[in-house]
């Protein structure tokens, strides 16, 4: 070995009393970690290249492996971890820029985690939501100052389109291209079965999936890859997005060896070619700008379709957030510095943005201090987690939520966090067909119908619980919210009373 | 400790209203024998009542109704006032001296109309313009409450059990077409007058028994229009709901209870009649954060009429009854039963359906 060694992350154990020599786990990586030796007639192993995702373990029809976390480390130092330094040595070897995928694994603080839920007692009746309604359907858009009548003096349906949603989660962004045919499929008939929305992020819509119109929000972010009239007008709505909460300020890189058959023909651009998309969208560099990009959004669109504008949770949101409620645009979608990616560089997913909780109760508070709340809704994004998170982050003051790393947990990812090397053992973020037939729609919807369902009925519970029957009351509801261990600073920012006051 | 305001108080208890279709008028005493036999659902800490039709000598004028810490901060006011309104008469509150009652604070009344100037500057209608001086006082002059600002209308409180607060303000000399009433049950003991009930804004007023769990939604959505919740009171953030969506938005009180009890998104959808399923569709989406939950009865008193509604699971009791020009509204039968015993009609109107009794057209009222 060399000065250029880095000793493996993972050890490949297998217990050969129970391997079978089957081989399943050599056919199932793409890694290729394990290897047949035909001399020994046993499996080997290069856990140089194991990235834990779980695909052989999972596979293995004896159980006969796991994957642990070497215990070979460099001398302990609180201050020069074993990442730190390791990830020095990767960038003496190659001189680049170091990449990673999914959100910021760093311990930072989860504020969701120090915010714990009301429920009522004797004051008033908690409900059941197994015997009485418990209402879930939301309405994003924008909606007008003044009701209006016609001669007949009845009211004048005056509002502007509206996206309904059967319960205030939505999937977010993920390109076809990132991500695979199957996962974009399961996606679009979860979205469908469930009444809510998928997202087709940047990389445009396969032409198979324009049947699920009625369940899509089509994307136009700066590399504009994919769009055209008929894109504009296949979804429900449009969104704009400025910014990823794992890469704020940056744009996207899908390398070229993703980009071939139908990805580069959906994209519309040849196959092989790196699809780049740029920092900022060169067409807006001010508000006065993105006001432009909205109506023509619109214009095209016959005024039909809600905008969303997305942006990255960052320093000055929530005056930027004012800024798009006063751009024309019907919904803020706002992506918080834990939100996943394909691919980002590592010290900007791990640096740059802040924290959804914080971004979303400081928007929602300025929007109401300018008396513009109800300009637009507000779609927070950026690693909700759970029910408990949704419920948390509609009483912040969020009309609905985006999820996309719950959801492509759903689908079978492990969270290896190295999407970016395009061979996702789980059939998600790759464009190998012998990878991406590994998910199955008809499974990865079904999942994702699950999981969906599942978190409704434990927002039902968690609502009942507060004596809450329709989630229209729990928005912006910060009174059933309490901080555990955080600061006044803290609880003043997220408009919450400490527990016990 | 903090006062009421400062700090959430839930309460539970009981009301009571009655009203005459024909606009006929009566003391204060029915209402107040009203009280009594729901004396357990109060505790003390909190009465009132809000009559209508008492003041028609002044029936143009503006009714305000305050309670002073001291001649200090009633000096203060008046100095406010007048640089806004033009006060017409200005005198103490009549009340009885009573055990059961303590502890009262300077109680005094002003008729005043706004100064049309003022108005015209503001560019708002005179409604609007004293609305918002209702709030301006509330907030800017310390030690004075303005707790009553309708026109030929009036509110009384304190705290206390609501049959003693009725004979403290003497209300047996009051004559009113049209009475509500409000027994308290805090489970906190605040001790401020203000936070008893009703709740008023200009001539609309307020009496509620619940808990409402909507509480913060709806006032962080309110507050984006002027309004300030001062009291941290259900009772409070309702009647501004009622007077946004009625005064401002202009919506009928049938709309208005259908957004604030709004029916379930499954009784929308069963509705054969395409019109009012429409309609109620466009008001939940419209007006989505003013959808009131958890268990509230109210009265909501209006100049001429009364109407009551229930939360839409209906999480409070609520009784109903007629007998000629008369309807009468209780927390529990027997309340009504003492105001009349002829009473005819008792019926409990279901959840999220509002009764709404109006004066008979021409009445001077
Ligand atoms: S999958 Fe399991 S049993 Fe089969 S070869 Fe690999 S380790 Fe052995
Ligand atoms: S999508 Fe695939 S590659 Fe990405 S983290 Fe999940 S399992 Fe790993």
């Amino acid at each position: 070995m060399s000065i250029e060694f880095i000793y493996p992350e993972f050890e490949v154990i297998r217990d050969q009393s129970r391997c079978i020599g089957c081989r399943v786990c050599q056919r199932q990586c793409a890694n290729e970690v394990h290897s047949y030796d035909d001399d020994l007639k046993i499996l080997k192993s290069d856990e140089s290249k194991c990235v834990n995702c779980q695909r052989c373990v999972s596979m293995c029809p004896t159980r006969a492996l796991k994957i642990v976390k070497s215990d070979c480390t460099l001398r302990e130092n609180a201050n020069w971890q074993n990442n730190t330094i390791k990830e020095i040595y990767k960038q003496a070897n190659s001189g680049g820029v170091l990449l990673s995928s999914m959100g910021n694994p760093n311990p930072l603080p989860v504020y969701w985690d120090r915010i714990l839920i009301n429920a009522s007692q004797v004051t008033n009746p908690p409900i059941d939501p197994l015997r009485e309604p418990m209402e879930t359907r939301v309405f994003l858009g924008k909606k007008p100052d003044k009701i209006e009548r016609g001669k007949d003096g009845k009211l004048k349906c005056n509002l502007s389109p509206q996206l309904e949603l059967s319960m205030p989660v939505m999937f977010s962004a993920m390109s076809y291209g990132s991500i695979s045919y199957n996962a974009h499929e399961s996606l679009a008939r979860a979205a469908k079965e469930l009444g809510i929305f998928y997202n087709t992020g940047e990389g445009g819509l396969h032409e198979d999936f324009y049947c699920y119109g009625d369940n899509t929000i089509v994307q136009v972010a700066s590399g504009r890859f994919g769009v055209h009239e008929d894109y504009l007008k296949a979804g429900k709505g449009i969104e704009i997005k400025m910014g990823q909460g794992a890469k704020p300020g940056i744009g996207g890189h899908l390398p070229g060896t993703k980009i071939v058959g139908d990805v580069s023909r959906t994209r519309m651009i040849p196959e092989g070619s790196d699809a780049i998309s740029p920092a900022p969208h060169h067409d807006i560099y001010s508000i006065e700008d993105l006001r432009q990009l909205v109506f023509s959004l619109k214009e095209a669109t016959e005024y039909k379709k809600p905008v969303i504008v997305k942006v990255a949770a960052v320093h000055n949101i929530a005056a930027i957030a004012s800024g798009i409620a006063r751009s024309g645009a019907d919904i803020i979608a706002i992506d918080g510095f834990r939100g996943g990616t394909g691919a980002a560089p590592t010290r900007i997913r791990d640096n740059v943005g802040i924290p959804i909780e914080l971004a979303l109760a400081s928007v929602d508070q300025r929007l109401r201090d300018e008396g513009i709340r109800n300009n637009v809704s507000l779609v927070v994004g950026g690693s909700i987690r759970s029910a408990s998170d949704v419920v948390k982050a509609i009483a912040l003051g969020a009309d609905a939520c985006y999820i996309a790393t719950a959801a492509v947990l759903a689908m079978g990812c492990h969270l290896c966090r190295t999407c970016q090397s395009g061979k996702c053992n789980w059939g998600i973020a790759t464009q190998r067909p012998d990878l991406v037939k590994r998910l199955n729609p008809e499974i990865g919807s079904k999942r994702l119908v699950n999981l969906m369902n599942a978190w409704r009925h434990e927002i039902k519970e968690l609502m009942g619980g507060m004596g809450i029957n329709s989630i229209e009351a729990l928005k912006g509801n910060r009174l059933m919210l309490r901080g555990v261990g955080l600061n006044d600073r803290e609880l003043k920012i997220l408009g919450i009373s400490h527990a016990g006051e | 400790m903090q006062l009421e305001g400062q700090v959430r108080i839930p309460s539970g208890c009981a009301i009571a209203a009655a009203i005459s279709r024909d606009g006929k008028t009566m003391t204060g005493e029915k209402i107040m024998n009203a009280m009594k036999p729901m004396h357990d659902r109060s505790n003390g800490l909190g009465g009132g009542f809000a009559a209508y039709g008492i003041y028609p000598e002044y029936r143009d004028l503006y009714a305000f109704h305050f309670f002073f810490k001291d001649r200090a901060s009633r000096k203060d006011c008046e100095v406010f006032l007048k640089e806004y309104f033009e006060i017409v008469k200005s005198e103490i509150i009549p009340t009885r001296k009573i055990p059961e009652i303590t502890d009262e604070p300077i109680i005094w009344r002003y008729f005043v109309a706004p100064l049309k100037s003022m108005v015209s500057s503001a560019q708002v209608d005179e409604n609007e313009f004293v609305a918002r001086m209702v709030m301006r006082v509330n907030i800017e002059v310390s030690g004075a409450y303005l707790f009553s600002s309708g026109k030929n209308m009036g509110t009384f409180k304190a705290v206390g059990f609501p049959e003693d607060v009725g004979r403290f303000y003497r209300l047996d000399e009051y004559e009113g077409y049209s009475w509500t009433a409000h027994g308290r049950y805090p489970t906190n003991t605040p001790g401020w007058w203000g936070g008893a009930h009703p709740f008023t804004l200009l001539d609309y007023s307020i009496v509620h028994n619940g808990e409402i769990s909507s509480y913060d939604a709806n006032r962080r959505f309110i507050e984006m229009f002027g309004y300030k919740c001062t009291l941290q009171t259900d009772t409070e953030v309702i009647t501004y709901i009622m007077d946004y969506l009625i005064r401002r938005q202009g919506l009928t009180m049938n709309e208005a209870s259908s957004v604030i009890a709004a029916p379930f998104w499954s009784t929308i959808e069963n509705k054969t009649d395409t019109e009012d399923k429409e309609k109620h569709i466009y008001l939940r989406t419209m007006f989505p954060n003013l959808l009131v939950t958890g268990p509230f009865s109210i009265v909501f008193g209006f100049r001429g009429g009364l109407m009551a509604l229930n939360d839409r699971l209906k999480l409070r009791s609520m009784v109903v009854g007629e007998h000629d020009d008369m309807v009468y509204i209780a927390s529990e039968e027997a309340a009504i039963r003492v105001m009349d015993n002829n009473v005819k009609n008792i019926w409990a109107p279901s959840g999220g359906e509002p009764v709404i009794v109006k004066v008979r057209e021409g009445v001077n009222i």
